[in-house]
């Protein structure tokens, strides 16, 4: 495979690999918040479901 | 509240379809890996022919059970649970139909290239390229037919087991698609189009991540939806299962250089594989945990339900599985592990015991249900379990000692600082735990028996419910929320908007391990002696991919005193670079070949021919099936020049005169090895045909006495410079 513009080291981009680590952390953080603080009748509902057919 | 009650029918015949294939393959696969296991102690049953023989068998094996029994096994699961959790039939039956006669078209053309030598030489995507246009194509079908099928339903929420069929989906149709690039140069020969490390790297990301999302991810989700069902009681804990989904997916695409510690990929990228790994235990054990703990106040139950028992030991060996993984990317204790049967029973306690012993429980569960009667005898049921339990015991104990054993013999020096044992002497000290390994194969395969007769006799006894009725209110049009809602359900609700967060959450892993190595120059450092393979020797590395040499030799010295001692300078990034596909390997049955032609492992071109025709005529004791068909058979000459064209589109820097005069430089090379190998005539095991210079040996000949020697160049260059 042939590759023209190659980076020559990953001085200077090395915060994308940074940014894309602290969204991730940010978003499922969230998500671990919101599943927390989410109704309990909601979440047996929900749980239930494979039950009711 | 909608109070519009609609009737319709869940579709079984789908279900009985993709679950009869299970059992059929399930046996196929398992006879052809107890055949494969055997052949390691008795080489006499490789049967001296091509089809038969262990570098062709073991690709059938793990793709039979990969990809046909636990593939038919992922359907029959998902066709069953999905339209019970969304209250409605399969989008289309047309649909269903294609998709399951398409993926057993695809198991047969499979089992039939692989037995005639058509493969990529790449672990478990093997299947040459019609075949990965195809498996797109029903891939594609299944994710209409599943797709449509939750838009048309009757259950607003998605329940936690659909998030992972719909991950499933999104996830092995962009492994397969990365992977699966491949430059054709007949209709059954592809190059890859990645070349050594890089090769490694998206071929490890995928194997790992198949591991991930073909045996792990479909089977949590049928986990989620058969647990409660079979225990009567709702799964532990919701919560937790939505942080195991999120978590699981988002970590499991970084872990695949775990597979290649030590090896010559840059050492960031091992890293990274080893912390995800590290990260992994937490969401696995979380999801083992939930599937568990689903059981609390009902274990007395498992004593007396046969599918109970069954689950609660598939998930069990899913979490030691999933401990030992973490383990094992250690780079102290990889150290050890890789390259030997230790990584066999690892991947064998997942195999028989979480994918093998889940898929027994649904069966068990379903067909009574979907035949309205009774399991025909509890009793065998029993029997199975306990036997099947039995082997993966008798099977995985003796192979995590012979992984010890074998990684010790290989490490240990004498007083006086020399290796103590040959690699021979591994092998046959070893054979007696392989004997024990195929003793626990048929113990297993021998309880699957059971279950095929057990399920036969439900079947006579009991009557199909083709179309079972149901029925569930319309979905409203219009979501009424009562007070205040958190944005999750809001993703719940939303099949394409869950596709593409799990998409962008398995992407972000591949696509930063990915891109660095691609575009960043120092990571494969270029060496100038190496140079591209002649047509003879790129001829001879066909024949190498093509016999599955890969499935027992590495071609990776890791920078281990040990390895260096024994076969020679640790490898380079830059030895690689021409390598399309790279031939790693991850298993030493036999041993490491990258300095096969160099230094202390140089051997005669007579060694090789003889070897090649009957291995224990030089190394006694040896496991190493017989070649005869490689002495009758001529070099296919008319391709070579199309095999160097397409290497030359992919990079390869052979000049187009080069190209041309393919076939003749070809002849040339063959005539050296030979009269080489004329002169020691009187030395060697001739076949039928005797010694001729078209025969595929010696292109064999020519690739094995090619490996590592570009190094041996660089190496004169340096000592020539120092002398002066």
């Amino acid at each position: 495979m042939k590759f023209i513009n190659y980076l020559e080291s990953i001085s200077g981009v090395a915060v994308y690999p940074f940014l894309a680590m602290i969204i991730f952390g940010g978003v499922f953080l969230f998500a671990v918040w919101n599943v927390f603080f989410t109704r309990k009748d909601t979440i047996n509902e929900q749980s239930r479901l494979p039950l009711e057919d | 509240m909608n109070t519009n009650i609609e009737r319709f029918e869940y579709d079984n015949k789908i279900v009985k379809q993709f679950a009869y294939a299970t059992a059929l393959w399930g046996v196929v696969g398992m006879i052809a890996g107890l055949l494969a296991a055997l052949q390691l102690v008795y080489p006499a049953l490789n049967f001296d022919f091509s089809m038969t023989t262990f570098g062709r068998l073991r690709p059938i094996h793990t793709n039979a059970v990969i990809f046909a029994f636990v593939g038919n096994g992922i359907f029959m699961g998902v066709y069953y649970s999905l339209q019970r959790l969304m209250k409605a039939r399969m989008f289309s039956d047309t649909l269903s139909k294609i998709h399951f006669w398409g993926w057993q078209l695809i198991i047969v053309l499979a089992a039939i290239t692989l037995a005639l030598g058509m493969t990529t030489g790449k672990e478990y995507a093997e299947l040459e390229w019609p075949i990965d246009i195809l498996i797109t194509l029903v891939w594609v079908v299944f994710g209409i037919n599943m797709f449509g099928t939750i838009i048309k339903r009757r259950e607003r929420h998605l329940y936690v087991a659909i998030w992972f069929y719909i991950a499933t989906w999104v996830t092995v149709a962009m492994l397969h698609i990365v992977n699966s690039f491949e430059l054709p140069v007949t209709l059954f020969k592809s190059y890859s189009w990645y070349a050594g490390v890089q090769d490694a790297l998206v071929q490890w990301w995928y194997g790992h991540n198949a591991v991930a999302f073909f045996l792990t991810t479909p089977y949590l989700g049928i986990m989620y939806y058969f647990i409660p069902k079979a225990a009567n009681r709702p799964v532990y804990s919701y919560r937790l299962s939505i942080i195991h989904f999120w978590a699981l997916i988002f970590i499991y695409i970084w872990a695949g250089p775990h597979h290649l510690l030590y090896t010559s990929l840059p050492d960031w990228a091992q890293s990274l594989g080893t912390v995800f790994s590290i990260m992994l235990l937490a969401p696995s054990w979380g999801g083992m945990i939930n599937g568990l703990l689903t059981l609390r106040g009902a274990w007395d139950r498992v004593r007396d339900d046969v599918v109970l028992k069954f689950m609660v030991v598939a998930v069990t060996a899913y979490g030691m599985a999933t401990f030992e993984g973490p383990m094992l990317s250690l780079k102290s204790v990889n150290a050890i592990s890789h390259f030997t049967d230790w990584t066999i029973a690892h991947v064998h306690v997942g195999a028989l015991g979480w994918n093998g012993f889940l898929t027994f429980g649904v069966l068990y569960w379903l067909i009574p249900r979907m035949w309205q009667t009774k399991l025909a005898s509890k009793k065998l049921a029993n029997w199975h379990f306990w036997i099947g339990t039995l082997g993966i015991i008798v099977y995985a104990v003796p192979m995590y000692w012979a992984g010890w054993v074998q990684s010790t013999m290989w490490k240990e020096f004498t007083p006086e600082g020399q290796l103590k044992y040959q690699f021979l002497d591994t092998v046959t000290h070893l054979r007696p735990f392989y004997a024990l390994r195929a003793l626990g194969g048929l113990l297993f395969l021998t309880g699957v028996f059971m279950m095929v007769i057990n399920l036969v006799k439900t079947i006579k006894a009991g009557s199909f419910m083709a179309n079972e009725a149901a029925e569930a209110p319309a979905l409203a049009k219009k979501v009424e929320i009562h007070g205040k809602e958190h944005w999750h359900r809001w993703i719940e609700r939303k099949p394409i908007q869950m596709l593409i967060l799990s998409l962008v959450a398995v992407a972000i892993g591949g696509i930063l391990e990915m891109i660095p190595t691609f575009l960043i120059k120092e990571n494969i450092p270029t060496i100038e002696s190496v140079k591209p393979y002649t047509a003879l020797e790129l001829e001879g590395r066909d024949i190498y991919v093509r016999e599955g040499c890969y499935t027992c030799h590495s071609q990776m010295i890791r920078p281990f005193r040990s390895e260096t001692e024994r076969y020679g300078d640790y490898s380079k990034a830059g030895e690689f670079v021409y390598d399309h596909p790279f031939q790693w390997g991850s298993k030493r049955t036999g041993p490491d070949l990258a300095r096969e032609g160099t230094g202390r492992n140089k051997k005669m071109d007579s060694w090789h021919y003889n070897h090649l025709a009957d291995p224990t005529s030089m190394s006694p004791g040896s496991i190493m099936p017989k070649y005869p068909w490689l002495f009758t058979s001529d070099i296919k000459v008319e391709n070579t020049s199309k095999k160097l064209a397409a290497m030359q589109t992919l990079g390869v820097p052979y000049t187009d005169e080069y190209v041309a005069n393919g076939r003749d430089e070809l002849e040339k090379q063959a005539m050296v090895i030979y009269e080489s190998l004329k002169k020691d005539e009187a030395g060697l095991l001739l076949g039928e045909d005797g010694l001729s210079p078209n025969h595929e040996i010696i292109a064999l000949i020519a690739y094995l006495q090619r490996l590592g020697s570009d190094l041996e160049v660089e190496k004169n260059k340096e000592s020539n410079l120092s002398q002066k």
